[in-house]
C-alpha cells in the first residue's frame, strides 16, 4: 500500500511536468504549418488574413485547379498538391486568373499585447505601491485587515465582469477625457490595470511585511520619518521581492483575455495612437478560434505558442531571479 | 520641516491609493447590483436560456467546475503531498516551481491546448473538454495550497507517528492531513471560487448551449461563456440578461470566496 501510494503521488507530481511539456509540444505541433510557412518573419509581419499574389510561377496542375475553382465561387479554397502546407489556404481570384495565397503575421496582436500590458503596468504600479504601503505601514491593524480583504475581493471578481463594466461604464469616461474611441488600446490597458491592481498590491504588501520589525524600529529610534523608513529600510530590504511581484503581475496581464476582449476593439490594425483600437494575442485567439481553419488556425496556434513562451519566460525569470529568496 | 512635509505628502498619496482601490471595487459592485438587480427576476432560475432564463447556464457552470474539481482536487492534493512529504530536494522543488508557473499560464492558452488534444480528435466541443481545461487550471492551485498547509504541520507530529511504528502513508493520512484539514479545505474552496468564474478556457472547449443538458459529451451550457455572447449582442434585452447573469456569477464567486476566508479567520 505504501509503495502504491508513493508511486501514485510521484506520478501526480510528474503530471505537472507532463502537462506543461504537453502544452508546449501540442502548440508547437499545431503551429508547425504556420511556422514552416512564415518562420520568424511571423512576428514582424503586420498582415493578418491578407491575400497576396503568389510569387511562384504557375505549374500546369495549378492552372487546371485554378480554372476549376473559377467555375465555382471565387472564394473557394483549392487544394494544390505541390504547394505543401499552405495548400488549404490558397484562394483563387477569378478576375485575372492570378492565384493568391493568404498570409498571416503576428505583429499586430503582439504589439497590442505588449502595449496594453505596459499601459496596465504604468497605471497599476503607483497605485499598487501606494496601497501596499498603506496596508503594511500606515493603516491600523483593523483598517488594514478590512481594506486588505476588500482589495482581495476585487481580485476574486471574474475577469469577464471587469470587461463588461469597463466597456459600458469605464471606457466612456476614459474616452471623454482622452478623446478617441471607447474601444482602444488605452481603455483596454487601463481596465487591465484595474484588474492586476489587487494582485500586485497583495503580493507587494506580503514582500514588504517580510522586513523585520527590529530594522524599522532602529530607524524610527534614529528619528526617521515614516517615509524615510519606507524608502531607506523597507524598500531596500524587500526590493527583490517587490520587483518579482511586479514581474509576476506583468505575466498575469499578458495572458488576460476576457477583460481585454471587450475593450481592445478586436481589429487587426496597428494602432497609430494610444486611443486607436487594435487586438491582443489572447483576444485574437478568443475571437477567431471558432471560425479558423487550415493555415489560419495554425497561425492562431503560433500566436498561442508565442504567448505561452513569453509568459513562461517572464514568470520563471521572476521566480528564479527575484522570488527565490522570498520562497525559501 | 521639509522632511516632515514630504512624509505627509507620501502618506497622503498612499492613503489616496487605497481609497482609489476601494472606489474601483465599490464602483464595480454597485454597477453590478444596480444593473443586475434591475433585470433580475426569479423566473431566471426556472427558465433556460432559450426562454430567456439562466437555469441551464448556472447548473452547467457548476457541473463544469464540479467535474474539474473531481479531476483536479485528488491529483493536486496527492501531488502536493508528494512535494512536501516524499519529494527529495531538487525534483520536488522543480515540480513546485513548475506548478507555480503553470498557475500563471494564460488561461486562453490552456483552452487552446485542450482544444487541440480533446476537441480536435473528438470532432466537437464537449463538457468534458471544458472540465479538463478547468481541471488543468485548478491542479496547480490545489498543489500550492496543499503544499503550504502541510508545511504548517509541526515536524514533531510526524516523528511521533513514525516512532509509534506507523508507515509513512499512515502518518500522512491519519496525522498530517487530519491536522491540516481545515486549511486544505479552505484552499480548495478558494480554488473552486477561482475556476467557477473562468471564461477563457471554456470559450472553445465546452462553448455554451441554450438548452438544459447533462450530457458532457456535447457542447455544454456555461454561464460565463454565455455572458460573453450576450454582452456583445446588439439587443438590449440580451445585454440586460448578461447583467443579471454577471450579477449571479459574481455573487456566487464572492460568496464561496468569503466563506473560505471566514473559515480561515475563525480558525485563527
Amino acid at each position: 500500500m505504501e509503495k502504491i501510494f508513493q508511486k501514485f503521488a510521484f506520478s501526480s507530481a510528474t503530471l505537472v511536468f507532463i502537462i506543461l511539456l504537453g502544452i508546449f509540444i501540442t502548440l508547437f505541433n499545431a503551429a508547425r504549418p504556420a511556422i514552416n510557412e512564415f518562420g520568424l518573419n511571423f512576428i514582424v509581419d503586420p498582415a493578418w488574413n491578407k491575400e497576396v499574389p503568389l510569387s511562384t510561377p504557375q505549374t500546369t496542375t495549378d492552372k487546371s485547379a485554378a480554372q476549376k475553382s473559377v467555375t465555382d465561387t471565387n472564394d473557394e479554397s483549392v487544394d494544390v498538391n505541390d504547394y505543401g502546407d499552405s495548400s488549404d489556404d490558397m484562394i483563387m481570384e477569378d478576375e485575372d486568373d492570378t492565384p493568391t495565397k493568404t498570409i498571416y503575421g503576428g505583429l499586430v496582436p503582439l504589439v497590442g499585447t505588449i502595449f496594453s500590458t505596459l499601459i496596465a503596468l504604468a497605471f497599476a504600479l503607483p497605485i499598487a505601491m501606494g496601497i501596499s504601503i498603506f496596508l503594511a505601514e500606515i493603516a491600523p491593524k483593523k483598517i488594514a485587515t478590512f481594506v486588505g480583504g476588500a482589495i482581495e475581493l476585487l481580485a476574486a471578481i471574474p475577469s469577464i465582469i471587469f470587461g463588461m463594466w469597463g466597456l459600458y461604464y469605464f471606457a466612456p469616461i476614459v474616452a471623454d477625457l482622452f478623446g478617441g474611441f471607447q474601444v482602444s488600446l488605452l481603455t483596454a490597458g487601463l481596465v487591465l490595470g484595474v484588474m492586476i491592481l489587487p494582485f500586485m498590491a497583495a503580493i507587494t504588501r506580503d514582500s514588504m511585511n517580510t522586513t523585520p520589525d527590529i530594522l524599522k524600529e532602529s530607524a524610527y529610534a534614529l528619528g526617521a520619518t515614516k517615509f524615510e523608513v519606507i524608502k531607506d529600510v523597507i524598500f531596500p530590504y524587500s526590493k527583490v521581492g517587490i520587483i518579482g511581484s511586479i514581474i509576476l503581475s506583468l505575466g498575469r496581464a499578458l495572458g488576460e483575455t476576457m477583460a481585454v476582449a471587450f475593450l481592445i476593439g478586436s481589429i487587426f490594425e496597428l494602432p497609430h495612437k494610444i486611443t486607436d483600437p487594435t487586438i491582443s494575442i489572447p483576444v485574437a485567439l478568443a475571437n477567431n478560434f471558432g471560425e479558423a481553419s487550415g493555415l489560419g488556425m495554425s497561425s492562431l496556434f503560433y500566436l498561442a505558442l508565442i504567448l505561452f513562451v513569453m509568459s513562461f519566460a517572464i514568470i520563471s525569470f521572476a521566480k528564479f531571479y527575484f522570488l527565490r529568496k522570498a520562497n525559501s | 520641516m521639509k522632511r516632515l512635509l514630504i512624509n505627509k505628502i507620501i502618506l497622503t498619496l498612499s492613503t489616496i491609493s487605497a481609497l482609489i482601490g476601494l472606489a474601483f471595487l465599490a464602483w464595480i459592485l454597485v454597477t453590478l447590483f444596480i444593473k443586475g438587480l434591475s433585470s433580475f427576476h426569479f423566473s431566471l432560475f426556472v427558465n433556460d436560456l432559450i426562454n430567456n432564463g439562466l437555469r441551464n447556464l448556472i447548473i452547467g457552470q457548476f457541473i463544469l467546475a464540479g467535474m474539474a474539481s473531481i479531476i483536479g482536487i485528488p491529483l493536486g492534493m496527492v501531488a502536493g503531498i508528494y512535494i512536501r512529504e516524499y519529494g527529495q530536494g531538487r525534483y520536488a522543488n522543480l515540480i513546485r516551481n513548475l506548478s507555480d508557473i503553470m498557475m500563471s499560464a494564460p488561461s486562453i492558452v490552456i483552452g487552446a491546448f485542450v482544444y487541440a488534444i480533446v476537441v480536435v480528435p473528438t470532432g466537437h466541443t464537449s463538457g468534458f473538454a471544458g472540465s479538463i481545461a478547468l481541471a488543468i487550471m485548478m491542479i496547480p492551485i490545489v498543489i500550492s495550497t496543499t503544499d503550504s498547509m502541510l508545511s504548517l504541520v509541526p515536524q514533531e507530529l510526524r516523528e511521533a507517528g513514525i516512532a509509534l511504528g506507523a508507515s509513512k502513508y499512515k502518518v500522512i493520512f491519519d496525522i498530517v492531513i487530519k491536522s491540516a484539514k481545515v486549511g486544505i479545505m479552505t484552499g480548495i474552496l478558494l480554488a473552486f471560487a477561482r475556476i467557477v468564474g473562468e471564461t477563457a478556457p471554456l470559450l472553445f472547449t465546452s462553448q455554451t448551449s441554450n438548452y438544459f443538458t447533462l450530457d458532457l459529451t456535447h457542447a455544454f451550457p456555461s454561464l460565463s461563456v454565455s455572458i460573453y455572447d450576450l454582452a456583445s449582442d446588439v439587443q438590449t434585452s440580451s445585454r440586460d440578461l448578461a447583467w443579471a447573469a454577471s450579477f449571479i456569477l459574481t455573487v456566487m464567486v464572492l460568496v464561496i470566496n468569503l466563506t473560505g476566508k471566514f473559515i480561515t479567520r475563525n480558525k485563527k
